[in-house]
């Protein structure tokens, strides 16, 4: 059984989404898909393992031979990613019940839950798959689910932001696929590592060019790259804070996954970084979204929607990596990926505990909450001081990577632009913390009790990992780095 | 609906021919052009045809929305429950070539065929009921629930 495992990675959440559906009873869907996630992560535990001992796996569905047939490899960068995303997605899981309860009718319990599954395998996928089509067929199922999961929002808004993130990511979707259809006519084929190996990067014809593009803006909506971020903040804010959690810190990620793949593993960085200079503007897009998202974080009330335009800053910085193009530069962007799943993912869970016992998101209900919910502010704390970066936190590990690439480039700007901006992170950080201990108690924060035990255990977990992850840096920093190398040495994915 | 009797007639001789015509694109797709997919579509556009002229209380009797909702997840199932027998039998992940058995192979499909046929049947059933389960969405937008 254990060659299958790449495909029952997929497989796995798959399946468990239609049972989910055929039971039709909340708690057996509940114990169904957690029983899922948790199989799904030990395979992508054990996945990664045989990647670090062994190399790259490959595996051929229906035994076609790739270019063929439609083949799925696991190295040490799409072993990384899934590791995280199938860890977080059962975390998140096993975190969900009592928030659920509060925020999402029961009648729809069990379709939340499929959909939930659905959204997980859309996401593996887009890691395990070597095909192309296949890479667009999973950002869809990822983000079709992701649609009615943010739709299912306690608020009549949250409908609406929904339908923003459909229009606009419909259209990301729409571009990949016109970029994804020019190279296919280019080359006849959809494997990505037999695409790399046809196109013809130095004398190729335009299509090549305009395929690049698509591809290119495409993917940056869904990555929520500065200015085509909108949906993002609106989606993050109504969306059930479960879902917040598991689609704030996976699906971003997997988007800029995708677009390493196809810049590094098709296109070749020489093509997009030295002969069309896209490392320029990736990196001022990066640095004014940082900016620009973090001055407007600062000056939400809306605890949530203050972490949604965070998100789109720690994009930048992952982008800023990216855009470096060289192994230190890779290197950090990988691992912040990795990091700032934690971070994030952990913040929005303390969120969540907070939506749930105050029944708001506002700063202002929270206000004072310190005293009544010691433990659930402290989470905040913590991963407050992870996202800001400070020493023995995860957070500080890929800012300090990254600013050491940024000093070994020689991109002074962009390191001094990277210290300052991390103060405005200390500034909305702050501003929660300081309303948390020091502001006069709300109302609603005078009634408030600690979390449930079941939301706070694994809130606590990813909270803990940040921490565990700030001083044990060597495993993400040895898989990161392993990553960045597989992506510039061979640009075969 | 106890006017418009022409209408009532026609649709009442035309469903058996719809039915009829998405059973044979759903079983010759094997051999020509056709498949799950069509077949779903050409099923539905049945039932959809059955609840505009009859309305959609009575078009929910025949398959309710419960039943619909569980035949969407069923045939996903068959999907991939034919990858996890194709595992379980020794080949990858839709090898249909596991499948190959030596029980009357002429009369029952096996092998690539058989694969197929079980893929299809999975597929024409999920869009039969998805298509189904739009129309329901649209027409009556309180009767799904």
């Amino acid at each position: 059984m254990s060659d299958h495992l790449p495909i029952l990675l997929i497989v796995l959440p798959l399946i468990a989404a239609p049972l989910c559906v055929l039971v039709g009873n909340r708690k057996v869907a509940y114990v169904v898909a957690l029983a899922a996630a948790w199989c799904t992560f030990a395979i992508a535990l054990t996945l990664i393992t045989q990647v670090t001992r062994s190399g790259p796996i490959h595996y051929n569905i229906g035994d076609w031979a790739p270019p063929y047939g439609i083949e799925y490899v696991v190295d040490s960068f799409s072993g990384f990613v899934m590791l995280f995303v199938a860890g977080i997605g059962a975390l998140v899981l096993s975190y969900a019940p009592p928030s659920i309860k509060a925020e999402i009718p029961q009648s729809k319990h069990y379709l939340f839950y499929a959909t939930y599954m659905l959204c997980m395998t859309g996401l593996l996928g887009i890691c395990a798959t070597g095909d192309l089509f296949n890479v667009f067929v999973f950002l869809e199922i990822s983000s079709l689910s992701s649609y009615a999961l943010i739709s299912l929002g306690r608020s009549r808004r949250a409908p609406l932001a929904a339908l923003q993130y459909l229009i606009l990511g419909s259209i990301g979707a729409t571009f990949i696929l016109i970029g994804i259809g020019l190279l296919y006519q280019m080359t006849g084929t959809l494997n990505m590592a037999d695409i790399a190996s046809r196109l013809d990067t130095h004398h190729g014809p335009r299509t090549m060019l305009v395929s690049f593009a698509f591809l290119t803006v495409g993917l940056c909506i869904k990555m929520a790259v500065f200015p085509l971020h909108r949906w993002l903040p609106g989606a993050y804010t109504y969306a059930p804070s479960v879902v917040t959690c598991f689609i704030a810190a996976t699906s971003t990620k997997v988007s800029v996954y995708a677009f390493a793949r196809v810049v590094f593993g098709i296109f070749t960085p020489d093509f997009a970084f030295e002969q069309l200079s896209l490392n320029t503007g990736l990196m001022i897009l990066a640095l004014i979204g940082i900016f620009g998202t973090s001055i407007t974080a600062i000056f939400q009330d809306n605890v949530k929607r203050m972490l949604a335009f965070s998100s789109v800053a720690q994009i930048g910085y992952m982008l800023l990596g990216i855009s470096m193009a060289n192994q230190s530069g890779l290197t950090a962007g990988i691992i912040h990926m990795f990091n700032h799943a934690l971070i994030k993912g952990g913040l929005f869970m303390v969120a969540g505990c907070f939506a749930l016992r105050l029944g708001s998101v506002n700063l202002s209900d929270w206000q004072g909450a310190g005293r009544t919910m010691p433990w659930t502010s402290f989470a905040w704390v913590v991963g407050g001081l992870g996202l800001i970066g400070v020493p023995l936190t995860a957070g500080f590990v890929s800012k300090w990577l990254l600013l050491t690439a940024a000093v070994q480039s020689e991109l002074w700007p962009v390191a001094v632009l990277m210290l300052l901006s991390s103060l405005l992170a200390l500034v909305y950080i702050w501003r929660v913390v300081e309303s948390l201990y020091f502001a006069e108690t709300s109302q609603r924060a005078a009634d408030a009790v600690d979390a449930p035990l079941q939301m706070l255990v694994p809130t606590y977990i990813l909270i803990g990992a940040i921490l565990v992850f700030g001083v044990w840096t060597t495993y993400p920093f040895d898989l990161a780095s392993e990553a960045a190398s597989t992506l510039l040495g061979a640009p075969t994915p | 609906m106890t006017t418009f009797p022409i209408i009532r007639v026609v649709t009442k001789l035309l469903i058996p021919y719809i039915l009829l015509f998405a059973f044979y694109v759903q079983f010759h797709g094997d051999f020509g052009p056709g498949g799950g997919f069509q077949a779903g579509v050409i099923l539905a556009s049945g039932l959809i045809l059955y609840g505009l002229v009859f309305g959609l209380p009575a078009v929910q009797s025949v398959a309710p929305p419960r039943t619909i909702e569980r035949l969407m997840a069923l045939g996903v199932l068959i999907y991939a429950g034919t990858g996890i027998a194709t595992i379980l039998l020794g080949g990858k992940f839709l090898d249909y070539s596991a499948l190959e058995h030596n029980f009357y192979p002429h009369y029952f499909p096996s092998g690539q065929h058989l694969g197929i046929f079980l893929v299809e049947a999975g597929v024409g059933v999920t869009v039969t009921s998805v298509m189904t389960m739009i129309f329901y969405a649209f027409a009556g937008r309180n009767s799904v629930e």
